[in-house]
Formats: structure tokens, sequence, C-alpha cells
């Protein structure tokens, strides 16, 4: 699960450096933003069958990908 | 009476605040004297205008009906795309007759044009969103009334959400914790009234004032005026949002610096925030999901540009159905479209972005086209 949510980061946010740090801030690191964002939410639907509405969460809830992580995994349970 | 304005309501809000702090003192729910001083508030603005107040009383059964049926559909019936589409439709009819009306032609029909509707809307839609996403499994009419009653944000916002209203509305705080609110609270009310009534003053006098006849006055005239929409509404929304704090809710902050925006999607996430948080999470978001699962444009970026100038017309929509307000939403959504465009495909921008001589263009640049769009929404443009 992981790994998945990690790959599907790499490709939303169009750069690996998001694996270096997992605590890192994506939205003040410019690598999330509403566009990337929604996009993020589609893709975790799509690959993962984990749906997450897009008011459901606030940006403090998963601005790292740790806090994406324990997010979806919660969901899936 | 009047929101946020003259000697009675700024009476009323030092009683309430005196109660207040009686009951946050004493570690005593807050909730009750909400409910009671929103509707009582509500109530002395509309009862003079019994048109109003007819209005409200209509839309607020309608929406309460709505709200409350749809939850009730979801629960049984589970996730149906069509009933809720038209949940979400009848709920923002009010809206669309009460701005219908302001179009000349259809001027006879005056219906649901009452203090707030624009604002109240958004929650009655928010609500029902929400209730379709499942994040939502409960509204209880007490709720639901001081949500949508709740007097400081009544008529102009901020926006808030329905669950974390409802989980402040329900709290009871600590001595310490509620003392540190209702003081935080105070200074932003002071900060308010400086804004609104001195500086947005200030600004409003030399529109006034001033003559149009050269080119610099021109443009002294088109600043002022950017910056006097902004200490008008900032200092509105801090006076609600510190009166909101004295009564135990965190409404969520409006603005947050907006001059100082480096580009355009800067600005949107530092002007008038509840709202593009709202047009954000319940319109951008839901248009771009959509159109990446049904595949509706051949690459990411054109679809990111029609859902920014999509969402920024139904802004400039929802403001009025005048030429210059839809022209407002227009050119801030094809400036996002562009700003978009330019930071995805520019190299030149990967590069320089985080120089401090970028930064200072960038912002300089950003600065002027915000303040041609307030030109554009004050609907002086042909005036210049």
């Amino acid at each position: 699960m992981e790994e998945k949510i990690l790959d599907i980061l790499e490709e939303v946010c169009e750069d690996s450096d998001v694996r270096d740090d997992l605590d890192m801030d994506l939205f003040e690191e410019d690598l999330l933003d509403s566009l990337a964002f929604a996009e993020l939410l589609v893709a975790i639907e799509d690959q993962l069958g984990v749906v997450i509405a897009p008011s459901e969460v606030t940006r403090d809830d998963m601005n790292t990908a740790n806090k994406i992580i324990q997010m979806v995994q919660s969901k899936a349970n | 009476m009047s929101f946020f304005s003259g000697a009675p309501f700024f009476g009323v809000v030092f009683i309430i605040a005196i109660l207040a702090l009686l009951l946050g003192y004493t570690e005593r729910p807050l909730k009750w004297l909400n409910v009671v001083t929103s509707i009582l508030v509500v109530g002395f603005v509309l009862v003079e205008k019994p048109r109003q107040l007819f209005f409200f009383l209509m839309f607020y059964i309608i929406e309460l009906v709505l709200v409350k049926g749809y939850l009730k559909i979801r629960t049984e019936k589970g996730r149906q795309v069509a009933t809720y589409r038209i949940a979400v439709f009848l709920s923002i009819v009010p809206l669309i007759l009460c701005k219908a009306g302001e179009i000349v032609c259809l001027y006879q029909i005056k219906w649901f044009q009452f203090v707030g509707i624009s604002y109240l809307t958004f929650r009655c839609v928010q609500m029902i969103v929400e209730s379709y996403d499942g994040v939502i499994k409960e509204i209880k009419v007490l709720d639901f009334t001081v949500f949508l009653m709740f007097f400081p944000t009544f008529s102009c916002g901020p926006i808030d959400r329905s669950r974390r209203f409802v989980e402040d509305f329900h709290k009871v705080y600590k001595r310490q914790e509620y003392l540190e609110l209702f003081g935080t609270g105070l200074e932003k009310i002071f900060l308010g009234l400086v804004y609104k009534n001195v500086i947005a003053t200030i600004f409003f006098q030399i529109m006034e004032e001033l003559p149009k006849a050269t080119i610099m006055e021109k443009f002294i005239h088109v600043y002022s005026y950017g910056f006097y929409m902004f200490f008008d509404f900032a200092g509105y929304s801090l006076m609600a949002i510190g009166v909101a704090y004295m009564l135990g809710i965190k409404v969520p902050e409006n603005f947050k610096k907006p001059f100082l925006s480096v580009d355009m999607k800067d600005f949107w996430a530092r002007w008038h925030i509840s709202l593009s948080e709202w047009f954000r999470d319940f319109i951008f978001s839901r248009f771009i999901m959509l159109s990446m699962k049904k595949k509706w444009f051949p690459t990411r970026l054109f679809g990111a540009s029609v859902g920014f100038i999509i969402n920024m017309f139904v802004m400039g929509l929802w403001h009025g159905p005048s030429v210059h307000y839809i022209l407002y939403g227009l050119y801030h959504g094809v400036l996002l479209a562009l700003t978009e465009i330019y930071q995805k495909k520019s190299k030149f921008y990967k590069r320089n972005k985080k120089k401090k001589v970028y930064r200072f263009v960038s912002w300089f640049i950003t600065f002027q086209l915000v303040m041609f769009g307030f030109l554009i929404f004050s609907g002086q443009l042909i005036a210049y």
C-alpha cells in the first residue's frame, strides 16, 4: 500500500523528491497544489479503491507523504 | 438595526459579550447563548423589513426540508447521482430567483431578496454535497438552524463549514482556553474597526475628493479603490470573526495579506479565503476529478484551464448577474489558467522562481493585475 501511494505521489507531483523525506510539507514545497491534490484523490480512488472527497479533509490532514499514507490506510480499513 | 454598524448593533454585541464572558469564565456551555442571540439578532435585523423576514423564513424551511430530506434518501438509498444533483439544484433555486430579480427586465420579481442569502446558500449546498460524499451522517435541526443563523457571519461570512461549526458549537471550554479565545476575539474586533472605519474611510475620502483629470489621478483612484475594498471587507470579516470567537466559534480567516501575493494563484489563497476555498472544494476539485475520470480533455493542463475558467465564471456570476461581475470572474479565470500553463511549461519559471528579483517582479505584476481586476469589479472600467 505504502509503495503504491508513493508511486502515485511521484507521478502526481512529477518529482521523485517526494520519496526522500516523507514528512516534507508538499504544499509548502510547491509539489502539491489544488490541481495536483484533485489528481491525487482521483488516483487514490482509481488505483486503490479508496474514496476521499475534496472537502472531507483539510490540507493540514494531508500535507505530507506520511499523513497521506496514514489517511488512506485508515480509510481502507 | 443592521449588522456591524451603528450604536444599536454594537450595544447588543457588548451585552452579548458580557454574557458570553460570564458563561465562559464559569466554564459553562455557550451553546444556548448562541441559539438565543442568533435568533434574536437576525430577527431584529430582518423584522424592520417584513418582506425580507418572510423570504428568509421561506428559505429556511425550503433548505431545512432539502437538507434533511436528501440526507434521509442518501442514508436509505445510497449514492444516487440524479437525486443528488436535483437536491443541489433545488437548494440554489432561491438564490437564482434572488439574483434573477436584479436583471432589469425581470425587475418585478423580487423574490428571496434578503440580506445574507448569497452566503447562506453556500452553507446549505455544502451540507447536501457532504451528505452525498458520506462525510455527514446526521444533521440535527438545532445544529442546522444555528449554523445557518449564527449572527456574526449571517450577512457576509466568512463561510464556515457545518462539521467544523457544530464541533465548536457543542464545545465547553476550559477557563484559560476560553479567556484566550475571548482576548483574541477582542483584538480582532478592534483591528477590524480600525480597518473598516478608519483606513477604509480614508481611501473612500480620497476617491470622493480627488478629481479624475490626469492619468496620475486616475491611477490613484484605481489603487485607492483596491485598498478600500480590502480594508472595508477584511475589517468586516475581522469583526465577524472576533465576535464569533467570543461566542466560542473559531470561524475561519478570510484574508491573509493579499497584496503580498507573488502570483494569481497565491492571490486567491490570500483573498476572500473562505469563498475561494469553498469554490475550490465544491466546484473546481470536483470538476477536475470528474473530467479526469470521464477523460473529457486530452491533457491535464487543458482540463485545469477549463476548470479555472468555469470556477471563476461561477464566482463572478455569484456576485450578481451584471456584465462587470461576469467579466471580473472570467478575467480571474483566464489569469489563473495562464498562470497554471506558465508555471507548468516554462523552464524560465522553474529556474528563477526562488530568486529574489524574480519574486519582486512577479509580485509587482500580480499587484497591477489584481488592481485592474478591482477596476473591472467596480463597474467603472468604461468611465476611465
